[in-house]
């Protein structure tokens, strides 16, 4: 036991599960009304009022579930990056998962494409993967 | 290590605080150089750094520091007398000393900061006043002491007999608070009257002044901008609680809320209050600055201030410090005349520079005057049309206050001389600019002779202002309310009806001007072209004012005027270029706010080439006319100006300025009838008269005494057209006209909203001078110079059409203006 243990938020996106360490998160926010910002970049969904604060969103899906459809009831994880307060919008709330660095692997080297890009490597949970994201990039945009 | 930055943190910010004050001391103590109490603070500046630094291992301020003292000890005690030179060393030393602060600031270290140069100055300053003088017998009791511990400057005090205590006290650190209470109290007395405000915050360093200090304490900034925030969130959970209150109806938790609401308010105030700061902070440094740009500029200025206390958001005071110190520097430079010029003019030869700060209906009015030359409309008009910022024709109908606007205009400099304190062609323009950002405006008023007065109007606070929310498509948008000129409700029955389209590009006609538009949709969607809008629906044009360019943004609805708090905008999205922040709604959700600076910019490129265009023409320059006619043309923009002219009792007559040479006014006594004709003697020849109103069959009761007339010349023939009144110059359409068939008109166009008709000039003339065109015809063939005992016209006689409407730009303005003005 001397790999050295971490906590992950965890969320799925499709039908991945992500995670991002705890320490990054600020809060969890029911999806609530977002003002849509014309000709911002695609990843920017909007931007939310978080208690008199505006903060941009950030919509995964393009990115990493291309294909997928968005859930009836999306979540917000609110993460801190790049200096404020970035809102992810995400499909599903996982739980938050203690992980260790044993468990980790870097991405295999098929995987290419914007997913490759935000996503750091996959630790190996029973019966599932959980993709460990890589924030400053996610948001980055 | 920790505790060591901390005290080098603060010893960076006290001495700068000091510096200032220094500054200010020692620029009063040119104009009095025996004021002891200046000196007596100006030493104690230089002394607290000098010591501090000593403590703190800054070898080479110490040494430079220490240079200074020994002069200012002289100078204190009277052994020699402040003078010009004396300031310049003092004032290099305050430099000098900045530029190692500075250098500490930045590194840690003094770094490679040149000191040699400046003590030696101050050296030569010491030694030029060697002689001894005899010491003023009110010299404080022991205060030659204070600091002499270097022999240089010490021959002096040999000859000072009456030194009676501490002459061996040559401690290491003179204690600067020891000095015995007589020097003291009026040290502490001085700091309040003159120029230089008491600010308590500088009476922290080490000194006998310190107690004023106790009642305030540094805040770190960041601090107070988490303070404000939190203040923002209070407010909308106050909100959210109020509503659910509401709901229970339960008196006593409603007057908990109450109460609640009421301290939220108070709260979120003061907060407000604690970012406020005084004017003065940024006037502090002005006093430096006039003194230097005086000396360079050849001027001897005197600088008053008033409402120094003033206070506004840090944020904005920020804001406004490189407006302020430009409009300065102009007053220097353009206002205020050599001392020989202003002797002549009868005017003391120091200029007077006053600034004023005060309140006035929520917000701050900050005036800059001089009584210098002023400006000269004149001057100011010629500049216009020589830079192609105006025609002739335009500023004919500008008021006073109008032309003196245009110094905001880009691309204006009045200065015939450029020099390296302004008048690079940039400045004022900027200065509307930056005060726009803030949601500030600025005025000018000057009278020729007397001195000039900008005003600039700023609001409290940045963090709320006034704005407009308006709704497109299904988006919610602010706009700032100093960008706001007015609105326009467009027919819900047939919008699309009153915007017509130049080439493409959507227009509404407002009150006679030609508004580009542009619709908010179209520009959310990230089109190129902005055409017209084809929805069906009701609009509303939003009128807005970017710089000096108007235009009209469409929107599908106006919502609501409020005051929003404007939020901060992540730089990605800032970057599109259309948003300048965001906000946050009465019921919650987030709205934008539009960056009308940045859309003007975005939208308006036609408005940049169409002022070339101008500028080409009006440099009475064929080629280029040509080739601004064919931009004007490809653009679609064909239009003519036409005078506007009053006839008879309210008829108005529209006449092409292109079939008039000149407008004069004549007196109706010069009237003089040959036959059935009337005449008027004109520059040496007799032309006749056409009187429009009997000429259209108006009836007209009036006869005034001054008689309005449009003269028309070609090939050496003139004719006046006597009007009722002269309205207006307005552009016009060439191809907008309908046909109207009636005896004296061509058609009918519409002006400022109403159909006036368009004199046929060639029959009016026809009616004057039967002969005027077959003459002209024959003069032009026998190859008589056309130019000749005409009034000048630039293409007259290289015209071949017969009367063609030829450039409508070029014809006839130089000459405009001298008649209107």
């Amino acid at each position: 036991m001397t790999a050295t243990g971490k906590q992950y938020a965890t969320f799925w996106l499709g039908s991945s599960l992500y995670g991002i360490e705890v320490t990054r998160v600020r809060e969890v926010l029911r999806e609530q009304s977002i003002t849509r910002v014309p000709l911002a970049p695609p990843t920017v969904a909007g931007l939310i009022n978080l208690r008199g604060q505006v903060v941009t969103t950030i919509d995964l899906h393009p990115r990493l579930v291309p294909t997928g459809r968005r859930s009836a009831e999306s979540m917000l994880v609110v993460v801190f990056a790049g200096g404020e307060s970035v809102a992810l919008l995400v499909d599903r709330i996982g739980g938050v998962v203690d992980v260790t660095d044993d468990q980790f692997e870097p991405p295999p080297d098929t995987l290419v494409g914007a997913v490759r890009e935000l996503v750091s490597g996959a630790y190996k949970l029973d019966g599932q993967l959980l993709l460990s994201l890589d924030v400053d990039a996610a948001v980055a945009t | 290590m920790d505790d060591m930055d901390e005290i080098v943190q603060e010893f960076l910010v006290e001495s700068s605080e000091n510096l200032d004050q220094l500054d200010q001391d020692l620029l009063a103590l040119e104009a009095t150089p025996d004021s002891r109490e200046r000196l007596a603070s100006a030493f104690r500046t230089i002394h607290t750094i000098k010591g501090t630094s000593g403590f703190l291992a800054f070898g080479r301020l110490e040494k430079v520091t220490h240079t200074g003292e020994s002069l200012l000890v002289r100078l204190r005690d009277g052994q020699q007398q402040m003078t010009t030179a004396t300031a310049d060393a003092l004032l290099a030393l305050v430099d000098v000393v900045r530029a190692l602060l500075t250098s500490i600031e930045a590194t840690g270290a003094e770094g490679d900061v040149e000191i040699d140069a400046v003590m030696e100055q101050i050296q030569a300053q010491v030694a030029a006043d060697r002689v001894p003088e005899p010491p003023a017998t009110e010299v404080p009791a022991g205060s030659t002491g204070v600091g002499s511990e270097d022999d240089a400057v010490r021959p002096g005090a040999s000859s000072v007999e009456p030194v009676p205590t501490q002459e061996s006290s040559s401690a290491e650190l003179p204690e600067p608070a020891a000095p015995p209470k007589p020097a003291l109290a009026p040290a502490m007395a001085s700091s309040k009257p003159a120029a230089a405000p008491s600010k308590p915050a500088a009476s922290t360093s080490a000194g006998p002044t310190r107690s004023a200090a106790k009642s305030s304490l540094r805040v770190d900034v960041d601090l107070l901008d988490a303070l404000m925030q939190l203040a923002g969130e209070l407010v909308l959970t106050r909100n959210q609680l109020l509503r659910g209150v509401g709901e229970l109806a339960d008196p006593a938790l409603s007057r908990a809320a109450q109460r609640l609401n009421v301290i939220t308010a108070d709260i979120q105030e003061s907060i407000m209050r604690t970012r406020m700061q005084p004017i003065d902070h940024i006037w502090s440094k002005l006093p430096r600055m006039v003194r230097d740009l005086g000396a360079q500029c050849g001027r001897q200025v005197r600088l008053t201030m008033s409402g120094q206390d003033t206070e506004l958001d840090r944020a904005l005071l920020e804001a406004i410090k490189d407006p302020l110190t430009h409009l300065v520097r102009n007053c220097i430079d353009h206002g205020i005349e050599a001392p020989e010029a202003r002797e002549a003019a009868g005017k003391s030869r120091e200029g007077t520079l006053s600034l004023r700060a005060y309140h006035n209906s929520g917000h701050v009015v900050i005036e800059v005057a001089d009584d210098g030359a002023g400006i000269d409309p004149v001057k100011i008009a010629a500049t216009a049309i020589e830079r192609g910022l105006r025609t002739p024709a335009e500023l004919a109908h500008h008021s006073v206050a109008e032309i003196l606007q245009l110094v905001f205009e880009p691309g204006f400099s009045t200065a015939v001389q450029v020099t390296n304190v302004s008048g690079r062609g940039v400045g004022m323009d900027v200065v509307k600019t930056n005060l726009a950002a803030i949601g500030g405006a600025i005025e000018l008023e000057s009278t020729v002779g007397e001195g000039t007065v900008c005003r600039m109007r700023v609001p409290l606070t940045l963090a709320i202002v006034p704005a407009l929310t308006v709704e497109c498509g299904t988006g919610r948008y602010a706009v700032a309310q100093a960008s706001l000129l007015e609105l326009v409700a467009l027919d819900a029955v047939q919008p699309a009806s009153q915007i017509e389209t130049v080439g493409g590009a959507p227009v509404y006609r407002l009150r006679g001007a030609l508004l580009p538009l542009v619709a908010l949709s179209d520009i959310l969607s990230g089109a190129d072209t902005f055409g017209a809008p084809e929805s069906e629906a009701s609009q509303v044009i939003v009128v807005l004012q970017a710089g000096s360019r108007r235009f009209g943004l469409l929107v599908d609805r106006v919502l609501n005027t409020e005051e929003i708090v404007v939020k901060a905008l992540s730089p990605r999205l800032k970057s599109i270029g259309v948003y300048s922040g965001a906000t946050i709604l009465g019921d919650g959700t987030v709205a934008l706010i539009l960056d009308v600076q940045n859309i003007a910019r975005r939208v308006l490129r036609a408005d940049a080439a169409e002022r070339a265009a101008q500028r080409s023409t009006s440099a009475g320059n064929d080629a280029a006319a040509a080739a601004g006619a064919d931009a004007e043309s490809a653009a679609g923009a064909e239009t003519e100006r036409l005078l506007i002219a009053g006839v008879g009792d309210g008829s108005q007559v529209a006449i092409p300025m292109s079939m008039i040479t000149r407008l004069e006014m004549i007196s109706a006594r010069d009237v003089e009838t040959v036959g059935t004709r009337e005449v008027v003697q004109y520059r040496g020849t007799i032309i006749p008269l056409v009187r429009l109103d009997r000429h259209l069959g108006i009836f007209s009761e009036r006869s005034p005494a001054e008689l309005p007339v449009a003269v028309y010349s070609q090939a050496g023939h003139s004719v006046a057209i006597v009007m009722g009144d002269i309205i207006d110059i307005v552009e016009h359409q060439t191809a907008d006209r309908s046909e109207v068939d009636d005896r004296g008109f061509v058609g009918s166009v519409v002006v400022h909203g109403r159909v006036v008709g368009l004199l046929d000039v060639e029959r009016a003339i026809a009616a004057a001078d039967p002969a005027f065109f077959s003459a002209v015809r024959a003069q032009a063939t026998a190859g008589v110079p056309a130019a000749a005992g005409a009034v000048p016209r630039a293409r007259a006689g290289a015209d071949d059409a017969p009367f063609g409407v030829s450039d409508p730009a070029t014809e006839g303005h130089g000459d405009l203006v001298g008649m209107t003005r």
